[in-house]
Parts: C-alpha cells; sequence; structure tokens
C-alpha cells in the first residue's frame, strides 16, 4: 500500500546545523496489518512517519501511496489526502483545550461540510465505541492520560482514515492502559486498517496483533521482520 | 444544507467557541473597541443631526435679509428703504425687523431682544425663552427690568415662557413690544434693524437680491443658503476639533487593537499547527481566524454604534454636547431627531471593521503557512 523508495529527510539543508534525519529509505507497508517503527530517540522514526502521513516532503526520494506519488504533490493535495487517508494520534495527544472530548473528535471533519448532526452523532458513537461515551461532554484539559488518548484514536477515526498513524502512543501510559490500547489496535486492523506506530516499549513491539518491526537507528533501517 | 454552508457553519461555530476559550481577552477588546466606536459614532450621529436641525429650522427663516452698512458695519436702515425694496421686480414683500443684542449683568449672559413679527405683545410685558427663564430664576408674572440706554430703567412683566421645543433657537429669546424695544435702545420710529425679503419665485432669489444691491448700493443682501452654509461650516469646525482631541484616544486603541489582534500566542500556534496536522488546508485556518475577527469587531461596532445613538437621541449626547453645541451661559434644552446616515455608518465600518480584521489575519497566515509536521516535533 505504501513504498518508501530512498526516502532522505534534511532539516535545516545547507545551513551550519544541516541534519540528516533519515538517509536513503527502502520500505514497503501492506494494507491492512499492523507495523510499529522502533529505535532510540533521533533514529528518525518520527521523520519517517511524517513522510508516510503527509506531513511533511522527502528532501529526496519518493513515497507512493497505492502506487500513486505523492512525494512531490504541492501542500493543497498532500491535505486533502491527509484528511481522507490518514488518522494521527499525536505523542501527546494534542486535544484543543477549551472544548469538549466530542468537538475535539468532530474537529479534522469541519473544513468538509457533512451535515453537522450527522457527524456529532458519528462522534458519539466512535467514544462510545472506546468506552469514552460518559465523558463526551468533558473538556479536554479535564481527561486522564489514558481517556485523552482514547478521544485522540476517536478523533484520528472521524474522517473513517484507511491508514491510522500513532506517535509513541503508549510513552503516557500505564501497563493496563497500554494492554487497553493495544485492544484498540487489533480492532481497528479488524476493520480492515493499517496501522503504523512508533514506538520505544517493547510491550508494542511484542505484541500479537503487530505485524511487521521495523528497527531504526540513525536514520536508517537496520533490521525489518 | 448544501456543503459550502454547512463548512461555513461549522467554522462559525468553532470560532465562537474559540472566541469563548479566551473570554477575559476577547471580552476586554470588545469593550474597549466598542467605546471607541460608541464615542467616534456620537460625534458623528450628534454634529450630523445637528446639522439637519439647524437646517430646518433655517427652512422658516426669510430667504433675504437686507443690512444697511456704514463703514463696514452694520447700521440700522432707514424704514424708507422698505419702499424702495417693494419696488424690485419679483419681491413679494418686504417688512422691517427690530432685534438686538442685551447683555443683562445680573446673570452675566446675552439675551435675544426680538419684536416679533408673529404675535402682539403689549408694552410693559415680555415674552422669554426657557434659557432666559432658567438663568433669571423668572416664572410667569414676574418682572425683569433693564437699564435702557438713556439710564432709565424699562421693566417688563413675564406674560409667557416659550416651552423647551423650540428651545435652540428660542433659549435666549426675549421678546418685546415695538415701542419697549426703542425706548430700551434709543432706536428711532423711522429705523429698523433689517429688513426680510420674501420672493415670489424662489428660482430667482440671486437675480432679486442682485437687483437690490444694485438699488441699495449701501446695503448687503443675506442670503438664507449662506446662513446654512456657514452653520454647516461651524459644525464642521468643531466636529473637526473633537475628532481631532480624539485621535490620541483613536491611535491608542490602534496599537493596543494590532497588539491583541496580530499577537499570537503559544496556545494559538500550537492550535494552528495541530489544526492543519488533522486535515485543516491554510485557507481553512485564515477563513476561522477572520471569523473570530469579524465577530469580535462587527460585534462591538454593532454595539458600540448603538451605545452612541442612545447616547446622542435619548441621553443628549452628554459628553460631548457643550462643546459640539457651542459655549454659552445658556445652553438650549432640546431633543435631536434621531437621524441616521448611511454613509457616514459606512464610513465608520470601513475604518473600524475592516482594518482589525486584516490585523488578525496577517499573522495567522504567517502561522498557518508553516509546515503541519510541526506538531509531531
Amino acid at each position: 500500500m505504501i513504498h518508501l523508495t530512498g526516502v532522505k529527510k534534511a532539516f535545516n539543508q545547507g545551513r551550519a546545523n544541516e541534519f540528516w534525519a533519515l538517509k536513503g529509505i527502502d520500505l514497503h507497508v501492506a494494507q491492512g496489518k499492523v507495523t510499529v517503527f522502533r529505535g532510540p530517540s533521533g533514529s528518525g522514526k518520527t521523520t519517517l512517519l511524517t513522510m508516510v502521513g503527509c506531513l511533511a516532503r522527502p528532501t529526496s526520494g519518493r513515497v507512493k501511496l497505492k502506487e500513486r506519488d505523492i512525494s512531490s504533490l504541492p501542500e493543497r493535495f498532500l491535505t486533502d489526502i491527509r484528511r481522507s487517508t490518514f488518522g494521527f494520534v499525536f505523542q501527546n495527544f494534542n486535544l484543543l483545550k477549551g472544548i469538549t472530548a466530542v468537538e475535539n473528535v468532530m474537529v479534522p471533519a469541519y473544513p468538509l461540510g457533512g451535515d453537522h448532526g450527522a457527524l456529532r452523532h458519528r462522534a458519539h458513537e466512535l467514544l462510545d465505541r472506546l468506552e469514552m461515551g460518559p465523558k463526551a461532554k468533558s473538556m479536554a484539559e479535564w481527561l486522564s492520560g489514558g481517556e485523552a488518548q482514547r478521544v485522540a484514536i476517536a478523533r484520528a477515526l472521524i474522517n473513517d482514515p484507511q491508514v491510522v498513524i500513532a506517535d509513541e502512543p503508549t510513552a503516557n501510559l500505564d501497563s493496563a492502559r497500554s494492554a487497553q490500547f493495544l485492544d484498540i489496535v487489533a480492532e481497528m486492523k479488524r476493520d480492515g486498517r493499517t496501522i503504523l506506530m512508533t514506538s520505544h516499549d517493547p510491550l508494542v513491539a511484542e505484541a500479537g496483533v503487530v505485524d511487521h518491526v521495523v528497527t531504526m537507528r540513525d536514520g536508517v533501517v537496520v533490521e525489518a521482520r | 444544507m448544501p456543503v459550502w454552508l454547512n463548512r461555513q457553519r461549522a467554522l462559525l461555530d468553532f470560532a465562537l467557541s474559540s472566541l469563548g476559550r479566551r473570554l477575559g481577552k476577547t471580552l476586554g477588546l470588545a469593550v474597549v473597541y466598542t467605546l471607541i466606536v460608541a464615542v467616534l459614532a456620537s460625534v458623528m450621529l450628534f454634529s450630523h443631526a445637528i446639522r439637519r436641525e439647524a437646517a430646518q429650522v433655517l427652512a422658516g427663516t426669510p430667504e433675504l435679509l437686507v443690512q444697511r452698512l456704514v463703514a463696514g458695519r452694520h447700521d440700522m436702515i432707514p424704514a424708507e428703504r422698505l419702499d424702495a425694496i417693494r419696488a424690485v421686480r419679483g419681491v413679494k414683500s418686504a417688512e422691517g425687523r427690530l432685534w438686538g443684542y442685551l447683555f443683562d449683568p445680573a446673570a452675566a449672559a446675552n439675551y435675544t431682544l426680538m419684536v416679533p413679527a408673529d404675535r402682539v405683545v403689549e408694552a410693559g410685558s415680555a415674552v422669554v425663552g426657557s434659557g432666559v427663564a432658567d438663568v433669571r430664576g423668572v416664572a410667569v408674572g414676574d418682572l425683569m427690568s433693564f437699564r435702557a440706554h438713556d439710564g432709565n430703567l424699562v421693566q417688563f412683566r413675564i406674560k409667557d415662557v416659550i416651552d423647551n421645543d423650540s428651545a435652540l433657537v428660542s433659549a435666549d429669546l426675549f421678546l418685546v413690544s415695538e415701542t419697549d424695544f426703542r425706548r430700551l435702545f434709543g432706536v428711532p420710529a423711522d429705523r429698523f434693524t433689517d429688513i426680510v425679503v420674501a420672493v415670489r419665485n424662489p428660482r430667482e432669489v440671486r437675480t432679486v437680491a442682485e437687483k437690490i444691491d444694485a438699488a441699495l448700493p449701501d446695503t448687503r443682501i443675506i442670503l438664507r443658503d449662506e446662513i446654512l452654509r456657514t452653520y454647516e461650516s461651524v459644525f464642521d469646525w468643531r466636529e473637526g476639533i473633537l475628532l481631532v482631541l480624539l485621535v490620541g484616544a483613536i491611535l491608542a486603541f490602534a496599537i493596543f487593537a494590532w497588539d491583541k489582534a496580530s499577537g499570537l500566542s503559544a496556545e494559538e500556534k500550537r492550535e494552528i499547527g495541530i489544526l492543519k496536522a488533522v486535515g485543516w488546508e491554510t485557507s481553512d485556518v485564515i477563513r476561522l481566524k477572520a471569523m473570530e475577527g469579524t465577530v469580535v469587531s462587527l460585534g462591538a461596532f454593532l454595539a458600540g454604534y448603538l451605545l452612541a445613538y442612545l447616547h446622542v437621541f435619548h441621553w443628549g449626547a452628554a459628553l460631548f454636547a457643550p462643546v459640539l453645541k457651542g459655549w454659552a451661559v445658556m445652553y438650549p434644552e432640546f431633543q435631536l431627531t434621531p437621524f441616521v446616515d448611511e454613509l457616514q455608518v459606512a464610513t465608520l465600518f470601513f475604518f473600524t471593521v475592516f482594518p482589525y480584521t486584516l490585523a488578525t489575519v496577517v499573522p495567522i497566515w504567517r502561522a498557518a503557512t508553516v509546515d503541519p509536521d510541526q506538531v509531531m516535533r
């Protein structure tokens, strides 16, 4: 489903502090599978996910989504693909403060201009599925780490994406909550979604739901199984 | 509902909730904004209404006035000039008027003394304006006396006080009989202060004026239009003075609004990053922020204008009345007729709502064009 060929990414290119986060990645991600990227901090895991998720463009190399080269598309097209194909669960969840959980879930769908009532209904359904129904009207800042993460997952799923990208999803969770998260991942996999995660957590890499583990170091893939 | 409309509704909903999240900042800005619009709109509404009022009052005044000049100064005009004026083709009527000013040391105020053409005032009595009655604390039946030109006392019994409705023109009036007027100022029986002329065809006013000017070279002719123009420039000048005084406040507001509107907090930048990462286009973010700016500025504009309307037409423009009406011992009490000029509203709108919305959008545009991957870092 996703093909990466010779993907390189440089920050501050041409300046004294030039830094190459990715130094040539070749990778294939199959549809409907769970892939975990692991490696130490600075190994390029998150940068790789931003390339795949159309949040940034590679400095060189190609990223193909279903045989379509998306590595050199203009910002507007990237946004369109990002909105329709990907759902994101960020490391610190990045919920908007001051609005309720259900409003946070609805935010990615606002620019699509769908029916407001139907959208609200869908958001409540997603929260119910993630056992967050009773907290739907709680302000984002009142939620615990686990609750905030489930709201972030519901937000990632609101536009019914084929691919869910999660950056260090268990970094702020205890073991019980991490296990609960992996159950949700299994459910998303059953729905036919492709899941890409970065994680330091051995619990994640060794979970039964995970199909592939890609180990990275210093911007290159050192092992893929 | 069409997609476009749904989208705008969703964005507006979100814009309102965003404003609610920054309630302190939003309210503070809206209050100052409202006050500035209220002050500016008050000046505009008041001066416009008073100009209209003056125009309406002057509509009932004579079309032509003839005054005699001696050495460039206004002098009493001989009664025989009436016949000369009546003989001019196009003149409907010509009447001599008696009026003048009298300083009352007891009140330290100037009154306008007149012999009325439309009512009879008996000798020894007077009809006074409400301002005169207030400043001297007199009522119907009381006595008022003045020293005449020869030092003798002339006494008047107040017969009537003119009501407040016409206070704009009648506050300082002191109406007396012709006999008393002539006795008080020593004006001979064959002299008038000036002559009012009515013309048969209003379109011929200028031609008639030229003819009178040619027939009576020692006079000056004053047209009603010229008086109107003088009033206009007096009020324009006062409005200008007040606006100049307000420039400081307007500038302070501009700096305040620019700072508040253009200064993006770290939290706002983070939010823009999140919105972009979850699939909002740069244009969606800009539209959202423009809506926030429009809600604040439009709300403040409407509230400010309403406040100004109430201030001017219901509360008597208490803040500016002394400057705009003029300085006097006797302020006329009067209620202005509410009037709103569309061009004025549009001008004020353009100079308040438009710059603020622009000030909101420019920094957002800069922030919204950054790469969305910053949220992941």
